[in-house]
């Protein structure tokens, strides 16, 4: 089926190039216009697909200098299911020491994408 | 008595300008340094900025906050860098003497050859905007709610009103929303959002919050808790339109209505202030109007992109470790001056005659131009021009001018043509 053209703002890089997709008869893309490197097309196809986001929060964290360890998905996860995530995280709970790139949840809700910390949080 | 340690280079702030300054002078040969941090951590507002897109100019990916501070934490710790937390710097006088308080060591003063400031920004809050109402709890700037949801764990209300669509405003939706909260909408006074167009992208339209430009909040209820806000639609002087009132019921208002440089100790010290931006006016030295005193970061004007910040930093630390070490800038300077719609210029003194091929220029516009061109004139010559499609106050622009067009001119003169 048909799909109408639509203009989607890349968030990729702050540039935040406006895109133009055009659509085949099919409903594949015929067309993508307005990007300014590499980055503008995946996210683009992906938006217009199965938009996807890297998640970002946080864990709690037990003995630590601080109380919580910031966190994000490995890869992004769709859009959708952003929430839920968030509310799986509720429940975790790692213990101090933390590093930059541990996984703290692996697949998380079955995702493929892991929950790797982005902060140091060390032991008190 | 009071303890006073001579130091080669003192930097006040350790958040990503402090630390660049500081590895930069270090790796450019100052070994003496110590790096004055208020807080219990270093890195300043990154750690609390967990969301990512930084890094993109400097590393080629995309981080988050605590990573991108990580980085140059890890490379101070490397370098031996001194990082004294939980230090308040309570003044600078004149001779360069930094006066330090802090739990564990009491008052310390430091005798610096060369100070670096680096004190970052501050939010404005509600008596800057002069929001009338009751005064109840509830009523947060942004960066508050950030660090309280970020840093403490606590989530400070459960439906939000979000007042101003600066970046910090957006990316507070957004995490809100994820914490649960309800946010109702984001209201901002003027006829554009001086947010990144990604942020508005992928913090409200990917929720579904709607933006309510030409608007404002006219006033808050509530008795000890926020109960709701009024807010209204504005004409073009920004004064509330009669009858377009609406009540919005709600738990906080998040206020997020610009930053200003935290430039309290560099008045105190007497350093020049811009008037126009509360910041500073440093040469491109990243020099201040006070010998031996260099600035970088959201200090000196406030950046979008902490990339910048740290590139500012880099150009501070090398240029403060040169003075240290007794190499002086000999060329001449000449004046740099914002016209026709810039607000200012940073730097807003360069040298002529430099070993460089080219200088930097960074500035901000004072409302939306589409189409126009970036001027840059010697008198009546126009020495270059750049087009733009686009310009606005959201985003800082950057121009480069040859070290050639700097060394024939007399007076640079920065503004915009429509």
């Amino acid at each position: 089926m048909k799909r109408e053209d639509t203009v989607i703002t890349c968030i990729a890089c702050p540039n935040g190039c406006d895109i133009k997709v055009s659509f085949a008869e099919d409903g594949s893309i015929a067309k993508l216009e307005g990007y300014k490197c590499k980055n503008g097309i995946t996210y683009a196809t992906a938006e217009v697909t199965a938009p996807e986001r890297i998640l970002t929060s946080s864990v709690a964290v037990v003995g630590g200098e601080f109380k919580l360890a910031s966190v994000k998905t490995s890869k992004p996860i769709p859009k959708g299911m952003m929430k839920d995530a968030v509310k799986a995280l509720y429940s975790v709970k790692v213990n101090a020491p933390v590093k930059v790139g541990d996984v703290l949840v692996e697949n998380i809700l079955g995702t493929g994408a892991d929950i790797v910390s982005t902060c140091v949080v060390e032991k008190v | 008595m009071d303890i006073c340690i001579d130091k080669d280079l003192v930097i006040v702030g350790g958040g990503p300008a402090g630390l660049a300054a500081a590895i930069t002078a270090k790796e450019n040969g100052i070994d003496d340094i110590v790096i004055i941090e208020r807080d219990k951590y270093a890195g300043g507002v990154l750690r609390q900025c967990i969301h990512d897109g930084f890094g993109l100019q400097m590393f080629g990916e995309r981080l988050t906050g605590p990573e991108y501070a990580a980085r140059y934490e890890e490379k101070a710790k490397e370098l031996g860098i001194e990082i004294k937390l939980n230090t308040f710097v309570l003044d600078i006088t004149g001779d360069k003497i930094v006066r330090t308080v802090s739990p564990d060591d009491g008052m310390v003063f430091y005798k610096a050859k060369a100070i670096v400031l680096a004190m970052g920004c501050r939010e404005k809050s509600r008596p800057a905007i002069m929001l009338t109402g009751e005064r109840p709890a509830g009523v947060y700037t942004a960066g508050l709610v950030q660090r309280l949801i970020n840093i403490d764990g606590f989530v400070p209300g459960k439906e939000a009103v979000i007042l101003g669509s600066g970046d910090i405003g957006l990316i507070m939706a957004r995490r809100l929303t994820l914490e649960g909260v309800n946010v109702k909408a984001v209201y901002e006074l003027m006829s554009y959002s001086s947010g990144l167009k990604r942020n508005i992208v992928q913090c409200l339209d990917d929720y579904g919050i709607p933006l309510y430009l030409d608007h404002t909040v006219v006033n808050i209820h509530g008795k000890d808790r926020v109960t709701g806000v009024t807010v209204a639609k504005v004409d073009e002087k920004k004064q509330p339109i009669p009858g377009t009132e609406e009540y919005v019921q709600c738990d906080m208002l998040v206020l997020s209505v610009g930053l200003i440089p935290e430039n309290e100790l560099s008045k105190g010290a007497g350093v020049e202030l811009n008037p126009v931006t509360g910041g500073l006016f440093v040469d491109d030295n990243m020099s201040t109007n006070m010998d031996g005193v260099f600035a970088c970061g959201n200090v000196v004007h406030v950046h979008d992109l902490v990339d910048f910040v740290t590139i500012e930093s880099n150009n501070a630390g090398k240029c403060a470790a040169d003075y240290i070490k007794g190499k002086k800038n000999e060329g001449e300077a000449i004046e740099v001056i914002p016209e026709n719609g810039v607000r200012y210029v940073v730097p807003s003194t360069v040298h002529k005659n430099c070993d460089r091929k080219t200088a930097d220029f960074m500035f901000r516009v004072g409302k939306v131009y589409k189409d126009a061109r970036i001027t840059v004139y010697d008198g009546d010559r126009l020495v270059r021009s750049f087009k733009k499609s686009i310009l606005t106050p959201g985003e800082m622009e950057k121009i480069k001018l040859a070290q050639m067009d700097i060394d024939s001119a007399s007076q640079l003169r920065i503004g915009i043509e429509e």
